[in-house]
Protein backbone atom coordinates (compact mmCIF):
# COMPACT_ATOMS: atom_id res chain seq x y z
CA UNK A 1 0.00 0.00 0.00
CA UNK A 2 1.61 3.27 -0.99
CA UNK A 3 1.40 6.19 1.26
CA UNK A 4 1.67 9.77 -0.76
CA UNK A 5 4.28 12.35 0.74
CA UNK A 6 1.29 14.42 1.63
CA UNK A 7 0.07 11.67 4.08
CA UNK A 8 3.52 11.26 5.49
CA UNK A 9 3.58 14.88 6.52
CA UNK A 10 -0.32 15.40 7.88
CA UNK A 11 1.30 11.67 9.84
CA UNK A 12 4.61 14.23 10.99
CA UNK A 13 2.07 17.05 11.56
CA UNK A 14 -0.07 14.87 14.28
CA UNK A 15 2.93 13.53 15.91
CA UNK A 16 4.83 16.68 16.39
CA UNK A 17 7.69 15.36 14.04
CA UNK A 18 9.61 17.93 11.81
CA UNK A 19 10.71 16.16 9.07
CA UNK A 20 13.12 16.95 6.03
CA UNK A 21 12.31 16.48 2.22
CA UNK A 22 14.93 13.43 2.28
CA UNK A 23 12.85 12.04 5.57
CA UNK A 24 9.77 12.38 3.97
CA UNK A 25 10.93 10.59 0.84
CA UNK A 26 12.75 7.93 3.47
CA UNK A 27 9.42 7.31 5.62
CA UNK A 28 7.13 7.31 2.64
CA UNK A 29 9.02 4.34 1.81
CA UNK A 30 9.21 2.29 4.98
CA UNK A 31 5.15 3.29 6.43
CA UNK A 32 4.16 1.98 2.88
CA UNK A 33 6.24 -1.17 4.31
CA UNK A 34 4.56 -1.44 7.46
CA UNK A 35 1.04 -0.80 5.98
CA UNK A 36 1.43 -3.95 3.77
CA UNK A 37 2.33 -6.20 6.53
CA UNK A 38 -1.05 -4.90 7.72
CA UNK A 39 -2.18 -5.14 4.55
CA UNK A 40 -1.97 -9.32 4.95
CA UNK A 41 -4.68 -9.41 7.60
CA UNK A 42 -7.11 -7.08 5.15
CA UNK A 43 -6.76 -10.49 2.78
CA UNK A 44 -8.09 -12.29 5.45
CA UNK A 45 -12.16 -13.28 5.16
CA UNK A 46 -13.95 -11.67 8.25
CA UNK A 47 -17.31 -11.70 7.43
CA UNK A 48 -19.30 -12.40 10.49
CA UNK A 49 -17.06 -12.26 12.79
CA UNK A 50 -17.10 -9.73 16.26
CA UNK A 51 -15.11 -7.25 16.47
CA UNK A 52 -12.58 -7.72 19.18
CA UNK A 53 -11.58 -4.50 21.50
CA UNK A 54 -9.53 -7.20 23.66
CA UNK A 55 -8.02 -10.10 23.60
CA UNK A 56 -8.51 -10.83 27.53
CA UNK A 57 -11.82 -12.63 28.69
CA UNK A 58 -12.12 -9.76 31.32
CA UNK A 59 -14.64 -7.19 31.66
CA UNK A 60 -15.91 -4.78 34.29
CA UNK A 61 -12.85 -4.34 36.02
CA UNK A 62 -13.40 -1.41 38.32
CA UNK A 63 -12.57 -0.14 41.50
CA UNK A 64 -14.24 1.46 44.56
CA UNK A 65 -14.73 5.18 45.02
CA UNK A 66 -12.30 5.55 47.44
CA UNK A 67 -9.23 8.02 47.78
CA UNK A 68 -5.83 7.43 48.30
CA UNK A 69 -2.88 9.64 49.09
CA UNK A 70 -1.57 11.66 45.64
CA UNK A 71 1.85 12.63 45.05
CA UNK A 72 3.68 15.93 46.96
CA UNK A 73 3.92 18.77 44.63
CA UNK A 74 6.78 18.70 44.70
CA UNK A 75 7.21 15.03 43.53
CA UNK A 76 4.43 15.82 41.00
CA UNK A 77 6.77 18.71 39.27
CA UNK A 78 10.19 16.52 39.89
CA UNK A 79 10.31 15.80 36.27
CA UNK A 80 8.70 18.65 34.59
CA UNK A 81 11.71 20.54 32.66
CA UNK A 82 9.95 23.81 34.05
CA UNK A 83 7.73 24.89 36.63
CA UNK A 84 6.45 27.99 38.07
CA UNK A 85 4.76 28.66 41.25
CA UNK A 86 3.45 24.82 41.56
CA UNK A 87 2.56 25.04 37.62
CA UNK A 88 3.84 22.57 35.04
CA UNK A 89 5.03 25.32 32.58
CA UNK A 90 5.32 24.80 28.81
CA UNK A 91 5.37 26.72 25.35
CA UNK A 92 2.48 29.01 25.01
CA UNK A 93 -0.44 26.98 23.02
CA UNK A 94 -2.57 30.20 22.35
CA UNK A 95 -2.59 30.55 18.38
CA UNK B 1 -36.31 37.12 14.66
CA UNK B 2 -39.69 37.26 12.82
CA UNK B 3 -37.50 37.12 9.19
CA UNK B 4 -35.63 34.10 10.23
CA UNK B 5 -38.84 32.49 11.61
CA UNK B 6 -40.63 32.76 8.53
CA UNK B 7 -37.66 32.16 5.97
CA UNK B 8 -35.52 29.61 7.67
CA UNK B 9 -35.61 27.38 10.44
CA UNK B 10 -33.11 27.18 12.95
CA UNK B 11 -31.26 23.51 14.26
CA UNK B 12 -30.06 23.42 17.49
CA UNK B 13 -27.84 20.36 19.05
CA UNK B 14 -26.37 21.17 22.31
CA UNK B 15 -23.29 19.11 23.73
CA UNK B 16 -22.93 19.34 27.51
CA UNK B 17 -19.77 18.52 29.81
CA UNK B 18 -20.56 17.67 33.34
CA UNK B 19 -18.34 16.68 36.15
CA UNK B 20 -19.59 13.70 38.41
CA UNK B 21 -19.35 14.42 41.61
CA UNK B 22 -17.15 11.16 42.89
CA UNK B 23 -14.95 11.06 45.61
CA UNK B 24 -11.62 10.18 43.66
CA UNK B 25 -10.93 10.49 40.06
CA UNK B 26 -11.95 8.18 37.13
CA UNK B 27 -9.22 6.00 36.61
CA UNK B 28 -7.13 6.88 39.82
CA UNK B 29 -7.41 6.99 43.70
CA UNK B 30 -6.82 10.83 43.77
CA UNK B 31 -9.19 13.14 45.36
CA UNK B 32 -11.49 14.49 42.99
CA UNK B 33 -12.48 17.15 44.98
CA UNK B 34 -9.71 19.93 43.89
CA UNK B 35 -11.32 23.06 44.71
CA UNK B 36 -8.87 25.33 46.53
CA UNK B 37 -6.18 22.87 46.25
CA UNK B 38 -2.55 24.19 45.94
CA UNK B 39 -1.77 22.76 41.88
CA UNK B 40 -0.45 19.56 41.01
CA UNK B 41 -1.78 18.27 44.75
CA UNK B 42 -3.82 15.80 43.54
CA UNK B 43 -1.67 13.98 40.99
CA UNK B 44 -0.25 10.53 40.71
CA UNK B 45 1.65 8.67 38.13
CA UNK B 46 -1.44 7.46 36.42
CA UNK B 47 -3.19 10.97 35.96
CA UNK B 48 0.44 12.55 35.31
CA UNK B 49 0.62 10.37 32.69
CA UNK B 50 3.87 8.36 33.52
CA UNK B 51 4.85 5.23 31.54
CA UNK B 52 3.93 1.80 32.47
CA UNK B 53 0.58 2.79 34.39
CA UNK B 54 -2.43 0.85 34.66
CA UNK B 55 -5.79 2.96 34.72
CA UNK B 56 -8.81 1.40 36.95
CA UNK B 57 -12.70 1.76 36.20
CA UNK B 58 -13.95 4.08 38.95
CA UNK B 59 -17.23 2.09 39.76
CA UNK B 60 -19.38 4.80 41.16
CA UNK B 61 -18.87 6.75 37.83
CA UNK B 62 -20.35 3.97 35.78
CA UNK B 63 -23.21 3.98 38.51
CA UNK B 64 -24.22 7.57 38.30
CA UNK B 65 -23.84 7.60 34.70
CA UNK B 66 -25.98 4.42 34.32
CA UNK B 67 -28.34 6.80 36.68
CA UNK B 68 -28.41 9.66 34.13
CA UNK B 69 -29.02 7.81 31.20
CA UNK B 70 -32.13 6.12 32.80
CA UNK B 71 -33.27 9.45 34.23
CA UNK B 72 -33.09 10.58 30.67
CA UNK B 73 -34.81 7.58 29.04
CA UNK B 74 -31.60 6.09 27.44
CA UNK B 75 -31.09 2.59 26.90
CA UNK B 76 -28.17 1.02 28.73
CA UNK B 77 -25.88 -0.51 26.43
CA UNK B 78 -25.07 -4.34 27.19
CA UNK B 79 -21.45 -3.82 26.00
CA UNK B 80 -19.46 -0.45 25.93
CA UNK B 81 -16.05 0.74 25.83
CA UNK B 82 -13.37 3.15 26.51
CA UNK B 83 -11.28 4.35 23.59
CA UNK B 84 -8.39 6.68 22.77
CA UNK B 85 -8.75 10.00 21.74
CA UNK B 86 -5.97 11.19 20.37
CA UNK B 87 -4.58 14.75 20.26
CA UNK B 88 -1.63 16.75 20.95
CA UNK B 89 -2.50 19.48 23.64
CA UNK B 90 -0.78 20.06 27.25
CA UNK B 91 -3.81 19.82 28.62
CA UNK B 92 -3.24 15.80 28.23
CA UNK B 93 -0.98 14.71 30.21
CA UNK B 94 -0.77 10.94 28.26
CA UNK B 95 -1.44 12.78 24.29
CA UNK B 96 -4.63 11.34 24.48
CA UNK B 97 -7.91 11.22 26.15
CA UNK B 98 -9.85 8.16 27.49
CA UNK B 99 -13.00 8.68 25.66
CA UNK B 100 -15.97 6.40 24.79
CA UNK B 101 -16.15 6.42 20.49
CA UNK B 102 -18.58 3.86 19.35
CA UNK B 103 -20.19 2.02 22.07
CA UNK B 104 -21.23 4.98 24.88
CA UNK B 105 -22.76 3.46 27.52
CA UNK B 106 -25.74 5.05 26.96
CA UNK B 107 -27.71 5.59 23.95
CA UNK B 108 -31.34 7.06 22.30
CA UNK B 109 -32.95 8.27 25.20
CA UNK B 110 -35.07 11.87 25.06
CA UNK B 111 -35.82 14.92 27.63
CA UNK B 112 -39.31 16.77 27.70
CA UNK B 113 -38.98 20.67 27.94
CA UNK B 114 -42.27 22.78 28.07
CA UNK B 115 -41.76 26.22 26.28
CA UNK B 116 -44.62 28.84 25.62
CA UNK B 117 -47.02 25.90 26.87
CA UNK B 118 -46.23 23.56 24.16
CA UNK B 119 -44.23 20.02 25.64
CA UNK B 120 -41.81 18.97 23.16
CA UNK B 121 -39.07 16.12 23.80
CA UNK B 122 -35.66 16.41 23.26
CA UNK B 123 -33.82 13.76 21.57
CA UNK B 124 -30.76 12.50 23.89
CA UNK B 125 -28.20 10.83 20.80
CA UNK B 126 -25.95 9.66 23.57
CA UNK B 127 -24.13 9.96 26.98
CA UNK B 128 -21.06 8.73 26.96
CA UNK B 129 -17.79 8.79 30.03
CA UNK B 130 -14.40 10.47 29.65
CA UNK B 131 -11.92 11.87 31.52
CA UNK B 132 -11.86 15.94 32.40
CA UNK B 133 -8.55 17.62 31.43
CA UNK B 134 -5.91 19.36 33.30
CA UNK B 135 -6.22 23.40 33.54
CA UNK B 136 -3.97 25.68 31.32
CA UNK B 137 -3.60 29.10 32.14
CA UNK B 138 -1.95 31.61 29.73
CA UNK B 139 0.73 33.47 30.95
CA UNK B 140 3.36 36.02 29.06
CA UNK B 141 7.05 36.92 30.14
CA UNK B 142 7.33 39.85 31.71
CA UNK B 143 11.17 39.97 30.75
CA UNK B 144 10.68 38.65 27.09
CA UNK B 145 7.54 39.26 26.03
CA UNK B 146 6.95 35.76 25.20
CA UNK B 147 3.73 34.02 25.90
CA UNK B 148 3.92 30.66 27.78
CA UNK B 149 1.46 28.08 29.55
CA UNK B 150 1.14 27.12 33.16
CA UNK B 151 -0.53 23.23 33.59
CA UNK B 152 -2.34 22.71 37.15
CA UNK B 153 -3.25 19.18 36.60
CA UNK B 154 -5.07 18.45 39.28
CA UNK B 155 -8.82 18.00 37.29
CA UNK B 156 -7.08 16.32 35.13
CA UNK B 157 -8.61 12.54 35.32
CA UNK B 158 -11.74 13.43 37.09
CA UNK B 159 -14.83 11.76 35.73
CA UNK B 160 -16.67 13.53 33.11
CA UNK B 161 -19.65 12.93 31.06
CA UNK B 162 -21.07 14.22 27.43
CA UNK B 163 -24.72 14.81 27.36
CA UNK B 164 -25.22 15.05 23.15
CA UNK B 165 -28.68 15.98 21.79
CA UNK B 166 -29.92 15.26 19.08
CA UNK B 167 -30.12 18.77 16.47
CA UNK B 168 -33.97 18.62 17.68
CA UNK B 169 -34.40 22.27 19.31
CA UNK B 170 -35.70 24.78 17.16
CA UNK B 171 -35.20 28.70 19.36
CA UNK B 172 -32.86 29.99 21.84
CA UNK B 173 -35.54 29.61 24.27
CA UNK B 174 -35.82 25.74 23.99
CA UNK B 175 -31.87 25.16 24.18
CA UNK B 176 -32.09 27.08 27.23
CA UNK B 177 -35.11 25.30 28.62
CA UNK B 178 -33.20 22.26 27.36
CA UNK B 179 -30.08 22.98 30.19
CA UNK B 180 -31.87 23.89 32.75
CA UNK B 181 -34.50 20.62 32.89
CA UNK B 182 -31.35 19.09 32.56
CA UNK B 183 -29.77 20.84 35.21
CA UNK B 184 -32.22 20.26 37.13
CA UNK B 185 -32.28 16.37 36.26
CA UNK B 186 -28.39 15.81 37.20
CA UNK B 187 -28.55 17.74 40.37
CA UNK B 188 -32.36 15.47 41.26
CA UNK B 189 -30.50 12.51 40.94
CA UNK B 190 -27.03 13.61 42.79
CA UNK B 191 -24.93 12.93 40.41
CA UNK B 192 -23.31 16.38 39.55
CA UNK B 193 -23.74 20.43 41.18
CA UNK B 194 -24.06 21.14 37.71
CA UNK B 195 -22.69 24.91 37.97
CA UNK B 196 -22.14 26.34 34.76
CA UNK B 197 -20.49 29.56 36.45
CA UNK B 198 -17.94 27.50 38.72
CA UNK B 199 -17.42 25.42 35.31
CA UNK B 200 -19.06 21.60 36.46
CA UNK B 201 -21.63 22.04 33.73
CA UNK B 202 -20.03 22.85 30.14
CA UNK B 203 -22.22 23.65 26.76
CA UNK B 204 -21.14 23.52 23.48
CA UNK B 205 -23.85 24.21 20.78
CA UNK B 206 -24.27 23.21 17.18
CA UNK B 207 -26.30 26.02 15.33
CA UNK B 208 -27.23 25.69 11.66
CA UNK B 209 -30.10 27.29 9.56
CA UNK B 210 -32.19 25.47 6.65
CA UNK B 211 -34.86 27.29 4.45
CA UNK B 212 -38.19 26.48 5.77
CA UNK B 213 -39.50 22.85 4.58
CA UNK B 214 -36.30 21.92 3.88
CA UNK B 215 -35.37 18.43 5.08
CA UNK B 216 -31.33 18.63 4.35
CA UNK B 217 -29.50 20.07 7.18
CA UNK B 218 -27.49 23.24 6.55
CA UNK B 219 -23.77 23.38 7.54
CA UNK B 220 -23.76 23.74 11.05
CA UNK B 221 -21.35 25.94 13.24
CA UNK B 222 -20.23 24.99 16.52
CA UNK B 223 -20.31 27.74 19.48
CA UNK B 224 -17.65 27.30 22.46
CA UNK B 225 -16.82 30.07 25.53
CA UNK B 226 -21.07 30.19 26.94
CA UNK B 227 -20.45 30.48 30.94
CA UNK B 228 -24.17 30.59 31.49
CA UNK B 229 -27.48 29.91 30.24
CA UNK B 230 -28.24 33.36 29.30
CA UNK B 231 -24.92 33.41 27.37
CA UNK B 232 -26.31 30.39 25.57
CA UNK B 233 -29.33 31.86 24.76
CA UNK B 234 -27.50 34.84 23.52
CA UNK B 235 -25.00 33.51 21.55
CA UNK B 236 -27.57 30.97 19.70
CA UNK B 237 -30.05 34.48 18.72
CA UNK B 238 -26.34 36.09 17.58
CA UNK B 239 -25.43 33.30 15.56
CA UNK B 240 -29.11 32.99 13.98
CA UNK B 241 -28.95 36.27 12.86
CA UNK B 242 -25.31 36.06 11.72
CA UNK B 243 -26.30 32.87 9.37
CA UNK B 244 -29.50 34.29 8.25
CA UNK B 245 -27.98 37.66 6.85
CA UNK B 246 -25.00 35.55 5.22
CA UNK B 247 -27.50 33.26 2.88
CA UNK B 248 -29.64 36.31 2.68
CA UNK B 249 -26.72 37.80 0.84
CA UNK B 250 -25.64 34.57 -1.09
CA UNK B 251 -22.80 33.33 0.97
CA UNK B 252 -22.02 29.85 2.06
CA UNK B 253 -21.95 29.05 5.62
CA UNK B 254 -18.27 28.04 6.78
CA UNK B 255 -17.93 24.60 9.05
CA UNK B 256 -16.33 26.21 12.00
CA UNK B 257 -15.67 26.62 15.88
CA UNK B 258 -16.82 30.01 16.92
CA UNK B 259 -16.56 31.62 20.36
CA UNK B 260 -18.72 33.53 22.48
CA UNK B 261 -17.42 36.79 23.47
CA UNK B 262 -19.99 37.81 26.14
CA UNK B 263 -18.76 41.47 26.75
CA UNK B 264 -19.11 42.40 22.96
CA UNK B 265 -22.51 40.21 22.70
CA UNK B 266 -20.99 38.45 19.53
CA UNK B 267 -19.27 34.92 18.18
CA UNK B 268 -16.09 35.36 17.11
CA UNK B 269 -14.32 32.34 14.37
CA UNK B 270 -12.07 30.22 16.17
CA UNK B 271 -10.57 27.76 13.90
CA UNK B 272 -12.03 26.47 10.72
CA UNK B 273 -12.80 22.32 10.92
CA UNK B 274 -10.33 20.83 8.70
CA UNK B 275 -7.93 17.34 9.01
CA UNK B 276 -6.53 19.12 12.26
CA UNK B 277 -9.70 16.92 13.87
CA UNK B 278 -8.02 13.74 13.06
CA UNK B 279 -8.64 11.45 16.78
CA UNK B 280 -7.44 8.99 15.33
CA UNK B 281 -9.87 6.73 18.11
CA UNK B 282 -8.66 3.08 18.91
CA UNK B 283 -10.14 0.66 21.63
CA UNK B 284 -8.05 1.74 24.91
CA UNK B 285 -6.03 -1.60 25.64
CA UNK B 286 -5.50 -0.76 29.12
CA UNK B 287 -9.46 -1.20 30.16
CA UNK B 288 -11.55 -4.74 29.51
CA UNK B 289 -15.22 -3.44 28.47
CA UNK B 290 -18.48 -3.05 30.38
CA UNK B 291 -20.75 -5.46 30.24
CA UNK B 292 -23.29 -3.64 31.98
CA UNK B 293 -26.77 -6.34 32.36
CA UNK B 294 -30.53 -5.53 32.02
CA UNK B 295 -30.25 -6.90 36.19
CA UNK B 296 -27.75 -3.84 36.77
CA UNK B 297 -29.48 -1.51 34.92
CA UNK B 298 -32.89 -2.28 36.84
CA UNK B 299 -31.21 -2.04 39.89
CA UNK B 300 -29.50 1.00 39.17
CA UNK B 301 -33.29 2.34 38.46
CA UNK B 302 -34.80 1.35 42.03
CA UNK B 303 -32.21 3.86 43.35
CA UNK B 304 -33.90 6.62 41.24
CA UNK B 305 -35.52 9.09 43.40
CA UNK B 306 -38.50 10.62 41.80
CA UNK B 307 -37.97 12.97 39.14
CA UNK B 308 -39.09 16.66 38.87
CA UNK B 309 -41.30 15.73 35.64
CA UNK B 310 -43.39 13.25 37.71
CA UNK B 311 -43.33 14.97 40.98
CA UNK B 312 -44.25 18.06 39.23
CA UNK B 313 -47.73 15.58 37.64
CA UNK B 314 -48.31 14.14 41.13
CA UNK B 315 -48.46 17.85 42.97
CA UNK B 316 -50.75 18.77 39.95
CA UNK B 317 -52.54 15.84 41.18
CA UNK B 318 -53.25 17.60 44.40
CA UNK B 319 -54.92 20.70 42.89
CA UNK B 320 -51.71 23.25 42.85
CA UNK B 321 -51.82 25.48 40.45
CA UNK B 322 -49.30 25.12 37.29
CA UNK B 323 -47.41 28.07 38.65
CA UNK B 324 -46.90 26.58 42.37
CA UNK B 325 -46.39 23.05 40.81
CA UNK B 326 -43.45 24.37 38.75
CA UNK B 327 -41.74 26.53 41.58
CA UNK B 328 -42.54 23.71 44.16
CA UNK B 329 -40.38 20.96 41.99
CA UNK B 330 -37.29 23.51 41.09
CA UNK B 331 -34.78 21.28 42.84
CA UNK B 332 -35.18 18.29 44.95
CA UNK B 333 -34.61 19.93 48.63
CA UNK B 334 -37.62 22.60 48.30
CA UNK B 335 -39.72 19.51 47.38
CA UNK B 336 -39.25 17.68 49.99
CA UNK B 337 -39.54 20.41 52.75
CA UNK B 338 -42.63 21.39 50.79
CA UNK B 339 -43.75 17.51 51.40
CA UNK B 340 -42.38 17.45 54.72
CA UNK B 341 -44.64 20.46 55.68
CA UNK B 342 -47.25 19.29 54.23
CA UNK B 343 -47.60 15.56 55.58
CA UNK B 344 -46.87 17.28 59.33
CA UNK B 345 -50.06 19.35 58.73
CA UNK B 346 -52.01 16.39 58.44
CA UNK B 347 -55.41 17.93 56.94
CA UNK B 348 -57.49 16.39 53.90
CA UNK B 349 -54.16 16.02 51.63
CA UNK B 350 -55.33 18.56 49.18
CA UNK B 351 -55.62 20.98 51.87
CA UNK B 352 -52.21 20.22 53.54
CA UNK B 353 -50.78 20.45 49.87
CA UNK B 354 -52.56 23.78 49.47
CA UNK B 355 -51.53 25.28 53.07
CA UNK B 356 -47.80 24.58 52.86
CA UNK B 357 -47.40 25.75 49.27
CA UNK B 358 -48.86 29.08 50.46
CA UNK B 359 -46.16 29.44 53.45
CA UNK B 360 -43.41 27.88 51.37
CA UNK B 361 -43.52 29.69 48.34
CA UNK B 362 -45.04 32.59 50.13
CA UNK B 363 -43.77 33.54 53.69
CA UNK B 364 -40.24 31.19 53.43
CA UNK B 365 -39.91 32.05 49.60
CA UNK B 366 -39.75 35.89 50.64
CA UNK B 367 -37.39 35.22 53.74
CA UNK B 368 -34.87 32.96 51.11
CA UNK B 369 -34.85 35.43 48.56
CA UNK B 370 -34.08 38.45 51.27
CA UNK B 371 -31.06 36.76 52.18
CA UNK B 372 -29.88 35.02 49.05
CA UNK B 373 -30.46 31.49 50.68
CA UNK B 374 -31.55 28.38 49.80
CA UNK B 375 -33.98 26.16 51.07
CA UNK B 376 -31.28 23.94 52.78
CA UNK B 377 -30.07 26.95 54.79
CA UNK B 378 -33.80 27.60 56.51
CA UNK B 379 -33.77 27.12 59.93
CA UNK B 380 -36.94 26.07 60.61
CA UNK B 381 -37.55 21.53 60.10
CA UNK B 382 -40.93 21.11 58.31
CA UNK B 383 -43.12 20.35 61.18
CA UNK B 384 -42.24 23.96 63.07
CA UNK B 385 -43.53 25.61 59.93
CA UNK B 386 -46.89 23.00 60.00
CA UNK B 387 -47.37 24.22 63.86
CA UNK B 388 -47.60 27.76 62.49
CA UNK B 389 -49.78 26.67 59.55
CA UNK B 390 -51.69 25.04 61.72
CA UNK B 391 -52.05 27.92 64.55
CA UNK B 392 -53.29 30.48 61.72
CA UNK B 393 -55.43 27.64 59.44
CA UNK B 394 -57.35 26.88 63.02
CA UNK B 395 -57.82 30.42 63.91
CA UNK B 396 -55.54 30.35 67.19
CA UNK B 397 -53.71 33.42 65.45
CA UNK B 398 -54.65 35.85 62.92
CA UNK B 399 -53.10 35.64 59.48
CA UNK B 400 -51.20 38.89 60.64
CA UNK B 401 -49.77 37.06 63.61
CA UNK B 402 -48.79 34.47 62.15
CA UNK B 403 -46.57 36.18 60.31
CA UNK B 404 -45.12 38.23 63.06
CA UNK B 405 -44.42 34.64 65.16
CA UNK B 406 -43.02 33.53 61.64
CA UNK B 407 -40.21 36.58 61.87
CA UNK B 408 -39.83 35.26 65.48
CA UNK B 409 -39.16 31.65 65.00
CA UNK B 410 -36.28 32.03 62.32
CA UNK B 411 -34.91 34.70 65.17
CA UNK B 412 -34.87 32.52 67.34
CA UNK B 413 -35.61 28.66 66.54
CA UNK B 414 -38.27 28.70 68.63
CA UNK B 415 -42.09 26.61 67.95
CA UNK B 416 -44.73 29.01 66.95
CA UNK B 417 -46.99 27.64 70.02
CA UNK B 418 -44.35 28.90 72.48
CA UNK B 419 -44.09 31.91 70.71
CA UNK B 420 -47.84 32.83 71.06
CA UNK B 421 -47.71 31.52 74.85
CA UNK B 422 -45.49 33.70 75.77
CA UNK B 423 -46.17 36.75 74.01
CA UNK B 424 -49.76 36.36 74.37
CA UNK B 425 -50.83 36.46 70.98
CA UNK B 426 -53.61 34.03 70.56
CA UNK B 427 -56.26 35.41 68.98
CA UNK B 428 -59.25 36.83 70.29
CA UNK B 429 -62.59 35.35 69.32
CA UNK B 430 -64.79 35.91 72.33
CA UNK B 431 -67.49 38.44 71.88
CA UNK B 432 -67.65 38.73 75.28
CA UNK B 433 -63.42 39.55 75.30
CA UNK B 434 -64.53 41.98 72.61
CA UNK B 435 -67.13 44.19 73.19
CA UNK B 436 -65.38 46.56 75.54
CA UNK B 437 -62.95 47.44 72.80
CA UNK B 438 -65.92 47.52 70.00
CA UNK B 439 -67.58 49.87 71.97
CA UNK B 440 -64.41 52.16 72.89
CA UNK B 441 -63.99 52.46 69.23
CA UNK B 442 -67.41 53.44 68.33
CA UNK B 443 -67.14 56.36 71.50
CA UNK B 444 -63.99 57.57 70.05
CA UNK B 445 -64.59 57.61 66.42
CA UNK B 446 -68.21 59.50 65.57
CA UNK B 447 -67.04 60.14 62.21
CA UNK B 448 -66.60 57.39 60.87
CA UNK B 449 -70.01 55.63 62.57
CA UNK B 450 -71.62 59.01 60.90
CA UNK B 451 -70.39 57.99 57.93
CA UNK B 452 -71.16 54.43 57.87
CA UNK B 453 -74.96 55.17 59.09
CA UNK B 454 -74.69 57.50 55.80
CA UNK B 455 -74.67 54.28 53.99
CA UNK B 456 -70.50 54.52 53.41
CA UNK B 457 -70.03 50.44 54.35
CA UNK B 458 -66.24 50.80 53.87
CA UNK B 459 -65.93 52.89 57.07
CA UNK B 460 -66.65 49.76 59.17
CA UNK B 461 -63.58 48.83 57.98
CA UNK B 462 -61.32 51.26 59.58
CA UNK B 463 -63.46 50.76 62.75
CA UNK B 464 -61.82 47.25 62.23
CA UNK B 465 -58.65 48.28 62.22
CA UNK B 466 -59.22 50.56 65.17
CA UNK B 467 -59.89 47.56 67.15
CA UNK B 468 -57.19 45.52 66.04
CA UNK B 469 -54.85 48.32 66.29
CA UNK B 470 -55.90 47.99 70.38
CA UNK B 471 -55.72 44.21 70.27
CA UNK B 472 -52.48 44.23 68.92
CA UNK B 473 -53.63 42.46 66.05
CA UNK B 474 -55.20 39.64 67.99
CA UNK B 475 -58.52 40.08 67.48
CA UNK B 476 -60.41 37.75 65.09
CA UNK B 477 -61.82 40.35 62.39
CA UNK B 478 -65.06 38.83 61.59
CA UNK B 479 -65.75 38.61 65.82
CA UNK B 480 -65.07 42.43 65.19
CA UNK B 481 -66.86 43.25 62.50
CA UNK B 482 -70.06 41.45 63.80
CA UNK B 483 -69.90 43.18 67.16
CA UNK B 484 -69.18 46.44 65.11
CA UNK B 485 -72.54 45.78 62.97
CA UNK B 486 -74.45 44.84 65.45
CA UNK B 487 -73.94 47.40 68.10
CA UNK B 488 -74.26 50.30 65.40
CA UNK B 489 -77.45 48.85 64.46
CA UNK B 490 -78.33 49.00 68.16
CA UNK B 491 -78.10 52.70 69.02
CA UNK B 492 -79.31 53.72 66.00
Amino acid sequence: MALTSAEVLHIARLARIALRDADVERFTAQLSGILDHFAALAAVDTEGVEPTAHPLPLSNVMRDDLVAPSLSQAEALANAPQAEDGYIRVRAVLE
Amino acid sequence: MTAIATKYETVIGLEVHCQLITRSKMFCSCSADYSGAEPNTHVCPVCLGMPGVLPVINERAIEYITMTGLALNCEISEFSKFDRKNYPYPDLMKGYQISQYDLPVCHDGWLEIEVDDERRRIGIERVHMEEDTARLLHRTDAVTGEGYSLIDVNRSGTPLMEIVSRPDMRTPAEAREYLVRLRQILRYIGVSDANMEEGNFRCDANISLRPVGAERLGTKVEIKNMNSFRAVHDAIAFEEIRQARMLDAGERIVQETRGWVDERGETVSQRTKEEANDYRYFPEPDLPPLKLSRAFAEAVRAKLPELPAAKKERFLALRLSEHEATALTEDRERAAYFEGVSAALGLEPQRSAKLAANWVLGEVARWLNAGQKEIVDFPLGPEQLAGLARLVEDGKVTPNVGKDVFEKMVTNGMDAAAIVEAEGLAQISGEDDLVEAVRRAIAANQKAVDDYRAGKDASIKFLVGQVMRETRGRANAQVVQGLLERELQEND
